[in-house]
């Protein structure tokens, strides 16, 4: 029911072309903070207007999208993005990876590898890497301009100071090209080796901040790291409680008020797929047909979902930041 | 080594009214190697400021003032600081030091800062100290708190730390007793033999007859008007 | 020849200022500065307060630019160059060492991570090697090596100003600016920064050029010394013969209202 009020994918053509302006410059200069003029959208800024407005720019009638959410195709965050394109670009929709030709994502990668020709958009609440540590944007863009990175290895050197390791989980910083500082969005560091080498297009936006950047296929992407403390796309020392997957990044679910927990993969699509082929995990007895995925705390959108505990970085000192306090009233600047 | 020619010097107090108080004129003396130079005249003839101008510290007014080949009147700030630092040695009236810093690193600084391994010269410093009756226990304190007679002492052992060419003594043995005397005397009848150039003042007239070659009378340069 | 004979002997000036004036709207920040300095001299800037000492310090240091003048760096003239340039030299070559320790620390890094930041802005990646020559440094200002991972804020004035050097001497600059060091310290405290300071000058090599209004603190550090009086250089010259021999009227009264310097 494609609702004949709006222009297609919502966004004016002149808005969108402003957008694939931006889109094409951070595809010329990869991990490049390109500035665009933000939009309003008939939804807060924390549900992802960003990457809305940058998904409404690259769609066209025939593509397929998927929207996930933490992996999840089915919270409300996810469902909301996936029926507001339904209703103002009358695209189809689906759950598969594989099948889709756009996907809108918060905080994940999803497992299924990308193939050439798919997008990936990325909803992000806070593009500057270096904003923790330098809060003057007049600075930050001149450290960028500079390749003054000094200060990102600064933050992973108290890393390891305070806990022996880098404990930094979420948004973990990448070198792009061997050039630009990239904040890959608060994407768990697992899905960190995902960034690069990546047949498909991955595009960053920002609507708050008003930023698009971009990681053209097959980019050279790098978490920065030491020579002694390298690099680890760490996971959950578990296999998926439903599937049996033992490389997928999990969640944490709180099954009863007795303390009893699951872990199950985040990635809804796939857990699934594995699940229709077959496999099993410990939670799901043979012969019996396997719960259906649980998601106790999927129904309030994104705050709730940050606060499950992931299980892959006890150390986590900060919860992931932004985005997740987004749901209506609680983004102070929501609606600015 | 030291040759001193026309040499004038006069103060301008510009605070009290622009009073110009001509202080020299006309100095000349030489002083060569192995020579020990003694300044005479009485008090306020000018002796210490001929001695600071020859040290850099005040500014010639006019004349020649060479040490070695260098022209001190007219030298650069940075030519009289290299000077200070290889050929020139100075043993002023009063000790002058970075507070906190222990006696045995103030008397082995001038060596130290001549590139000298820091063990070289912490050996060199304890031997004068040694030699100077510097009890041990205080090498390791300030000077800053040593009675008139040890910081002279602590003094003289920085002056002496660094074989210089040529040396200005104001008064070395001023407040020391006869042992203590006797020592120095002893260094400086030690750098003479090796070669250095010596302006001194002393007040003690045995030390004057033991140690100096010739006498200069500084009120011959006491400017005509001013006498 | 030694380390130090070949320092005072190079005829080349490391910083050679020419002429240099800033001004603020119709003020004289500072008029007309010229000066050489050689490697391992540090040159003492003296005057009232308000007299452009800061403003001169901060002109060289391409914090601000100048309105008039030439600054050459090793042979390489400063204002001509790319702030890219000018900044990767403030990096590496240069420090700046700032009044106010909070202006140049980081507060909410830890004292290791202070140190080692140059390092990692110069490119060192290895967490162990940054670790101990922070560790090193830390032991150079006298600061006890299990504070490393506290943060400055935890320490006293005097240690953060002693961390400050440290953190900007850990690359090696070669020139050091310092803006009233040892001001707001107690006596005691300076005391030993000064006895720091000209350690590191002695085996390091540098070239300091430092603002202060304390002569008894120039009298001990500085070869040279430059006196301002209303932006311009009144005085200038061997630091113990300015302060004993002044030719200036206002250098005269500057001596002469400190008791024994
Ligand atoms: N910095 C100065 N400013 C003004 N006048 C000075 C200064 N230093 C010395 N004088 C004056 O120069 C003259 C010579 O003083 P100087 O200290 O050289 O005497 P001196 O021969 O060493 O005396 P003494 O035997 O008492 O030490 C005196 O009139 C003294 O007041
Ligand atoms: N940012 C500024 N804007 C206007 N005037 C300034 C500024 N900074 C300094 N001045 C003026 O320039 C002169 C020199 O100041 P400054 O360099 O701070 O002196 P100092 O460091 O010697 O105390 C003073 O008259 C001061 O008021
Ligand atoms: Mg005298
Ligand atoms: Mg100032
Ligand atoms: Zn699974």
């Amino acid at each position: 029911m494609t609702d004949q009020a709006y222009n297609f994918a919502y966004l004016d053509e002149q808005t969108k072309r402003m957008i694939r302006r931006a889109i094409l410059k951070g595809i010329a200069v990869p991990g490049y903070q390109v500035p665009f003029a933000s939009r309003e959208m008939p939804m807060p800024y924390g549900w992802g207007t960003g990457g809305v407005q940058v998904t409404a720019a690259c769609l066209v009638p025939e593509d397929r999208l998927k929207v996930i959410d933490q992996g999840a195709d089915d919270t409300t965050n996810a469902v909301s993005i996936r029926r507001f394109f339904q209703r103002t670009a009358g695209v189809a929709t689906t759950e598969a990876t594989a099948e889709a030709t756009v996907i809108q994502t918060r905080h994940r990668i999803p497992e299924t590898p990308l193939k050439a020709g798919q997008i990936l958009v990325y909803q992000v609440p806070i593009p500057e890497p270096l904003r923790f540590l330098e809060p003057r944007e007049t600075e930050t863009r001149k450290m960028h301009e500079l390749e003054e990175y000094g200060l990102m290895h600064v933050k992973l050197y108290e890393d390891i100071a305070r806990h022996g390791q880098i404990a930094t989980s979420y948004a973990y910083p990448v070198k792009v090209e061997g050039r630009y500082v990239m904040d890959p969005s608060p994407i768990p560091k697992f899905d960190n080796p995902k960034l690069g080498n990546n047949p498909a297009i991955q595009l960053f936006g920002a609507g708050r901040e008003q930023r698009i950047y971009a990681l053209p296929p097959w980019s050279r992407v790098e978490s920065l790291d030491f020579d002694d403390h390298p690099f680890e796309a760490s996971k959950a020392a578990h296999d998926c409680d439903l599937c049996g997957a033992g490389h997928s990044y999990l969640d944490e679910v709180i099954t009863d008020d007795a303390g009893g927990r699951m872990f199950v993969c985040s990635d809804t699509d796939f857990c699934a797929g594995r699940r229709a082929k077959g496999h099993r995990g410990r939670l799901s007895s043979e012969g019996v047909a396997p719960p259906p995925h649980p998601s106790p705390t999927r129904g309030e959108g994104g705050a709730s979902l940050d606060a499950m505990v992931h299980v892959n970085d006890p150390l986590a000192s900060s919860p992931p930041r932004g985005e997740g306090m987004g749901v209506g009233g609680a983004d102070p600047e929501g609606t600015a | 080594m030291i040759r001193i020619e026309n040499l004038s010097k006069s103060f301008t107090l510009h605070n009290q009214g622009g009073a110009v108080i001509p202080v020299m004129a006309g100095a000349a003396l030489t002083v060569g190697p192995g020579e020990c130079v003694g300044l005479t005249g009485q008090s306020g003839a000018g002796k210490s400021t001929l001695m600071r101008m020859v040290y850099g510290n005040y500014l010639a007014a006019g004349g020649r003032l060479m040490v070695g080949d260098l022209d001190v009147a007219t030298a650069e700030p940075r030519q009289i600081i290299a000077l200070r630092r290889q050929t020139l040695g100075y043993v002023s009236q009063f000790l002058r030091v970075v507070p906190r810093v222990p006696t045995l690193e103030v008397v082995a600084e001038p060596l130290l800062a001549l590139g000298t391994p820091a063990d070289q010269a912490r050996e060199r410093a304890a031997s004068l100290l040694r030699r100077l009756n510097i009890p041990e226990r205080l090498w390791s304190l300030s000077p800053t708190t040593f009675s008139g007679g040890e910081q002279q002492r602590v003094n003289i052992a920085r002056g002496f730390a660094h074989a210089y060419p040529a040396l200005l003594l104001d008064e070395p043995t001023a407040s020391l007793d006869a042992a203590n005397r006797e020592v120095v005397l002893s260094l400086i009848e030690e750098a003479k033999a090796r070669g250095a150039a010596i302006l001194g003042i002393f007040h003690d007239e045995a030390a004057r007859a033991r140690v100096c070659d010739r006498l200069v009378d500084v009120t011959e340069f006491t400017p005509k008007a001013a006498a | 020849m030694t380390l130090m004979e070949r320092m005072t002997m190079t005829d080349q000036p490391l910083l050679r200022v020419e002429g240099l004036t800033k001004r603020y709207g119709q003020r004289i920040g500072c008029a007309d500065v010229s000066f050489d300095l050689y490697p391992g001299e540090v040159l003492g800037i003296v005057g009232e307060s308000g007299s452009g000492k800061s403003t001169l310090l901060s002109c060289l240091a391409g914090h601000q630019r100048p309105d008039l003048g030439r600054i050459a760096y090793d042979g390489r003239d400063v204002l001509a160059m790319s702030e890219t340039e000018r900044r990767r030299l403030s990096r590496t070559d240069w420090a700046y060492v700032h009044q106010n320790p909070r202006d140049g620390l980081r507060m909410g890094v830890s004292a290791g991570g202070n140190v080692g930041e140059r390092l990692m802005a110069v490119g060192a990646r290895h967490y162990g090697d940054i670790r101990g020559k922070a560790a090193d440094w830390l032991g150079r200002v006298e600061i006890a090596a299990d504070r490393i991972d506290d943060r400055p804020s935890a320490f006293s004035g005097g240690m953060q100003q002693r961390l400050q050097i440290a953190r900007n001497l850990v690359t090696g600059p070669r020139l050091v600016f310092m803006d009233e060091p040892t001001g707001g310290l107690d006596v005691s405290v300076q005391a030993r920064l000064l006895d720091l300071l000209r350690g590191l000058v002695r085996d390091l090599g540098l070239s300091v050029i430092i603002v202060t209004h304390d002569l008894a603190v120039v009298r001990l550090l500085a070869h040279r010394l430059m006196v301002m009086k209303s932006g311009r250089v009144v005085e200038q010259g061997l630091t113990d013969q300015v302060l004993d021999d002044p030719q200036h009227a206002y250098t005269q009264l500057l001596v002469s209202s400190v008791l024994q310097v």
